[in-house]
Formats: structure tokens, sequence, C-alpha cells
């Protein structure tokens, strides 16, 4: 049997571990809070070539700016608590300030000592840190007809990463646009396009990766590449139904100009 | 306790040991604490790189990498396996702090320990209330909590509010928001809680002082009994929790210090006009106890001044 002062020291202690622990549970929910609020980056805010996925890379790197440091270019910052959003410390560049040059050999990758930075990234062309997406058309140059195409000829994966399109001018009715045209696939996002886009504010922006694309579905498949990898179609005999083209139910490739079907569509509709 | 109570803290020290000889481990300390971020420094500021990165990971001399073991373990309770320069990195330094002291990270390195100690001699001389104090262990709670938090966020928690790498990469990388961080620090351990954040709460004094618990390098008492106890060492040391077990203990108990919270900073050493403390190694329990002769004591203490 315990004596009264043993129980009391007992109740004491219990009282102020249940104090320590409500405190901590506290605490840790606002950090956890304050962590996971922290992967909003600002949408202008690239991480350097070979950055893990967002919520990799705020478990891997440890802001010690050695990524930073190794840059010659000048290109990485560390982010400013408050300013450059949560992230506080991690390194980012902002493309319309300082593009990445793709340095051949690396040297932020190099320099990472967690692999926050992934070392398995040995050949800059396979960098993905953003897409470039043209965000503008009706006031990009090229969309205008002229021919800026400066986005285009200073892109270090000029025609891969970067093509003019060229299609009629309806406007002038005689002329062709030369629409800049990024292909995600082989684009960097190391942002020189958008350095050098001529506007003031650019028309060209190299935006991080999940803001600048979408994503197809695992179960997609795409028929013409499937007949391909195949060889011939997936199925045999397939019926050829009539193609629907704008118009009030026309198939303008039987009847190029449209028809009135001959028959009636369920629901009344003539 | 006798009348030397009544005298200002470390006035007798100063008195016995000059001005300098009573403060001798904090300007040490000071000199330390510059000659740390000085190595950081002299790449951005001269173009002569010697510590490359922050104290969360850097690259001395270019081949000595070294990392924050805690930050290394927030990371791995994030999920993510460091790569081998961050891992060594942070072994070695974990080996460094078990051989120093683990909490003299505190006392002779952290950017942090300035302020904290600014704001205490502030704090004495306008002679504040104690404030809020929350129990020691609340730092031990803190560490766990951080380590949790990193764990179910998967990021590395505690380095989004860290005030020491804050303040640190601030120094080095010319952030001005560290300045904030400072002020904060300054501020709560002023008014709201003495002491407050590196004697109570900041979870990587309590990582340190983990480690600090089998540290080589430790203070002991082994004149204790020529106290006569004017409680300055109490005064002026920041977990002086510490003390007692070592300087009080009763007969064949060790004189030393083995706590984990003792920073190592060496102010009991500077303030103690009798000379009862000194820097030793954890197996080191002899002791000047009576009836050694005062000669034997005089002898001791010479040969300690002529280290
Ligand atoms: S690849 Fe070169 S320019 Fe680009 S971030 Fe790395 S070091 Fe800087
Ligand atoms: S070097 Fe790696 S760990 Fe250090 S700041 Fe850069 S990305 Fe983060
Ligand atoms: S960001 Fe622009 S310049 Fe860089 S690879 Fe992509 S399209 Fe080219
Ligand atoms: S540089 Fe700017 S304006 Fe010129 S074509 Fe590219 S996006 Fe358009």
């Amino acid at each position: 049997m315990a004596t009264p002062q043993l129980a009391q020291s007992r109740r004491r202690f219990l009282a102020d571990t249940a104090r320590m622990a409500g405190g901590c549970a506290v605490a840790g929910l606002g950090l956890a809070y304050v962590a996971r609020d922290a992967r909003a980056l600002p949408a202008d805010a690239l991480r350097p070539p070979g950055a893990l996925a967002e919520d990799d890379f705020l478990g891997a790197c440890i802001r010690c700016g050695l990524c930073v440091r190794d840059c010659p270019f000048d290109t990485l910052k560390l982010a400013e608590l408050g300013t450059d959003g949560p992230a506080t410390g991690t390194p980012y560049f902002t493309a319309r300030t300082v593009p990445c040059e793709m340095c051949d050999d690396i040297p932020c990758v190099a320099a990472c000592p967690t692999g926050a930075l992934d070392p398995a990234l040995d050949d800059i062309d396979d960098a993905r840190m953003g897409t470039a997406v043209l965000v503008d058309q009706e006031n990009c140059l090229n969309f205008h007809g002229l021919r800026c195409d400066v986005c285009y000829r200073v892109c270090p994966a000029i025609d891969a990463a970067i093509t003019l399109e060229a299609s009629h001018d309806e406007r002038s009715g005689h002329h062709a646009i030369f629409a800049p045209t990024v292909h995600a696939g082989h684009c960097t996002g190391c942002g020189l396009c958008e350095k050098s886009c001529v506007l003031p504010e650019a028309a060209i922006k190299v935006l991080p990766v999940r803001l600048a694309r979408g994503e197809a579905a695992d179960h997609y498949r795409r028929g013409w590449e499937e007949k391909e990898k195949n060889g011939a179609p997936l199925v045999d005999g397939l019926i050829d139904l009539p193609d629907r083209l704008p118009g009030p139910g026309t198939d303008n490739l039987a009847a190029p100009g449209g028809f009135e079907p001959a028959y009636k569509l369920p629901g009344g509709r003539r | 306790m006798s009348t030397h109570a009544q005298l200002p803290v470390g006035f007798e020290a100063l008195e016995t040991k000059g001005w300098i000889g009573s403060r001798r481990y904090l300007l040490l300390r000071r000199a330390s604490q510059l000659f740390f971020l000085a190595l950081f420094l002299t790449g951005p500021l001269f173009g002569f790189w010697i510590a490359k990165g922050t104290l969360a990971g850097s690259l001395t001399l270019d081949f000595l990498p070294l990392a924050d073991p805690l930050v290394a373990l927030q990371s791995i309770a994030a999920g993510h396996w460091l790569t081998a320069t961050a891992l060594t990195g942070a072994l070695i330094v974990l080996a460094a702090y078990v051989l120093l002291g683990g909490r003299a990270y505190c006392a002779w390195v952290c950017p942090i320990n300035p302020v904290t100690d600014a704001a205490h001699w502030m704090h004495r001389r306008l002679d504040l209330p104690k404030g809020w104090q929350p129990k020691r262990s609340a730092r031990y709670w803190l560490l766990g909590t951080v380590l949790t938090a990193s764990f179910a966020s998967g990021t590395i928690a505690w380095e989004i509010l860290n005030p020491v790498t804050m303040v640190h990469r601030g120094l080095v990388f010319g952030l001005s928001a560290a300045w904030l961080v400072v002020a904060a620090v300054f501020l709560f351990d002023l008014f709201v809680s003495r002491r407050g954040w590196c004697g109570h709460l900041c979870p990587v004094g309590a990582f340190y002082g983990l480690i600090g618990k089998t540290s080589i390098l430790r203070v002991s008492a082994p004149k204790r009994a020529a106290c006569d106890d004017c409680m300055d060492c109490y005064a002026v040391c920041p977990e002086n929790q510490v003390i007692s077990p070592a300087l009080k203990g009763s007969p064949g108990t060790s004189p030393i210090i083995l706590a984990g919270d003792c920073t190592n900073c060496g102010a009991c050493i500077d303030v103690c006009a009798q000379d009862v403390f000194r820097f030793t190694h954890r197996f080191d329990r002899r002791l000047a106890e009576p009836p050694s002769q005062f000669a034997a004591e005089q002898s001791a203490a010479s040969l300690m001044h002529k280290e």
C-alpha cells in the first residue's frame, strides 16, 4: 500500500506527464502542419537538377547550401524565411532571374551530400527541373505572325524540347504563324527560354512539373500505339462507324458539307 | 550559507583571479564560437574556402564532410536514407561530441548561445522575474515530438523552425530573416522565460545532451572540500541542477559532473575563487579531500594554473 506522500508524488508525476504529453501533442501537430504547409512552394520556384519529388525532397534536403555554393552561375538560392515560401533554407531558382545553364558536370548534384539531388543523374539532359509552357499565346510575338523565335533559339535542346510549328495565319490571310511548341519529354526546365523572352513579362514560363503537366490515367491505352506494338489491329473485323464532325448530324467523310440523315435519331431529333 | 552569498556573483573570483583569470573559459568560448563561424565566412567574404555549407551539413577543405546528426536522424525518420557522404559526416560529428561532451556543442559552437547568454546577462542586470519555467525535461519531450513529426510528415520537421541552423544559415548566406529569429529567441529568454530556450526547450541541446551522457571530457570538483558555499557556481551555471551531485556529494562519491545536461562551458571553473572545479576525463575520480593538508592543495592549485 502506498504511503500518502508516495501516492501524492505519483499523482503529481502522472499530472506532469499528462501535461507534458498534451503540450507535445499540440506542438507536434503544429509542427507537422507547418511542415506539410512547407510543401506549397511558390509556382515560380524551381528545384535544382536531380531534385527528388517534392515530398521526398523535403525529407532529404538538410538545407546545407552546398549545391548553392558549387553552382558556378549563382543560379541557386536558399529560400528565405517567410518571403520565399515556408520551405526555409531549401535551394531553388527562379528562371526569369537566373536560369540553370545546364553544366555538363552538374556540380550542384555532385556537391549534395544527402542524395536530395539524385546522384544517379549523370546526364544533365535528363534533368526535369520543370517544364516550359507557352502560357500566353495572346502576347507571344510569334503568334502575331512575327519571327521573334528567341525562346526557340536559346534552348539548349533546340528542335527537341522546343520546335516552331507552322500554321496558316488567319488574320493576315497569307502569312504563317510559327508557334513555339514545347515537347515536355525533352524539356529539362532549365529556364533559358523564360529568361530570354523579349516581352516585359515572359509569354513562355517554366513551371514545376506538377503545375505544368497533366497525367494520363494508368489504364489508358492509345489504340494506334497498341496497334503498332501488335503489328496488326488488336481486334479483327472492326466496323468502321461514321465519323461525327461539327454540323447537325453530319458525316463529312461520306458526304462533304453534311447531309440530313435518312433515319430518325432516337429522342425525336431530326 | 556563508556571508559570501551577499557579494555580487563573480566578485570574489575577480578579486582573486583577476579580470582575465575569472573569465578564461568565457573568452575561450567566444573565441571558439567566432572561430567556427569564421570557418564558414572566409569563403563568401574573401573567396578563401575553408568550410562550405552550414552547420547542418558542410564540406571542409574540400575533403572532410560533416553533418548534424540530429538533422540526419530526422531525415532517416522521415523515410530518406541519406547517401554515404552525409551519413559519414553525421557519424564523425557524433563521435566528436561523444568524446568532448555533447552539449559542448551548445557552449562552444552554437551561434544561438551568445544570444541566450546576452539575454541572461541582461535578465540579471534588469533583475527580471524568472517567468515561465517549464520542466527541464520538456526538451526531451520536444525532441521526441520533433522526431515523431518528421516521421509523420515525411519532412525534416525541425529544420522549418530550428533557430540554430536558421541563424547560422542566415549569417553564412546573408539571409536577413535570421535577425528576426535572433530577436525572437532573445526576447523569449529575456521576458518570457529565464534561460528558457537553451535550458528548457531546445531539442538540439536535448539531443546533444543525450549524446554527452557518456562523454569523456568532463568537469570535476576535485577540491570540493574547499567550497565555501558562496553559490556563485550555481548562479552562473546554465544547467545548475548538474552541480550538486558532484559538489555536494557525500564522501566517497564521484566529484565528476556526469549529467549530460552539463555544457562543458567552464563557467563554474571561472567563477570559483577556491578553484574547486577543473576539466578532466570522466574516469578521473581523484579528490583533494581533507585531511590532505593545505600545502598539498596549494601545489595542486599551482599545477592547475601551469597547465
Ligand atoms: S546544372 Fe549548373 S547552372 Fe544548373 S543549377 Fe546545377 S550548377 Fe547551377
Ligand atoms: S546540397 Fe543537397 S542537401 Fe544541401 S541544400 Fe542542396 S539539395 Fe539540400
Ligand atoms: S526550359 Fe525552355 S530552354 Fe530549357 S529545355 Fe525547356 S524549352 Fe528548352
Ligand atoms: S521569346 Fe517570348 S515572345 Fe518570343 S516567341 Fe518566345 S515566348 Fe514568344
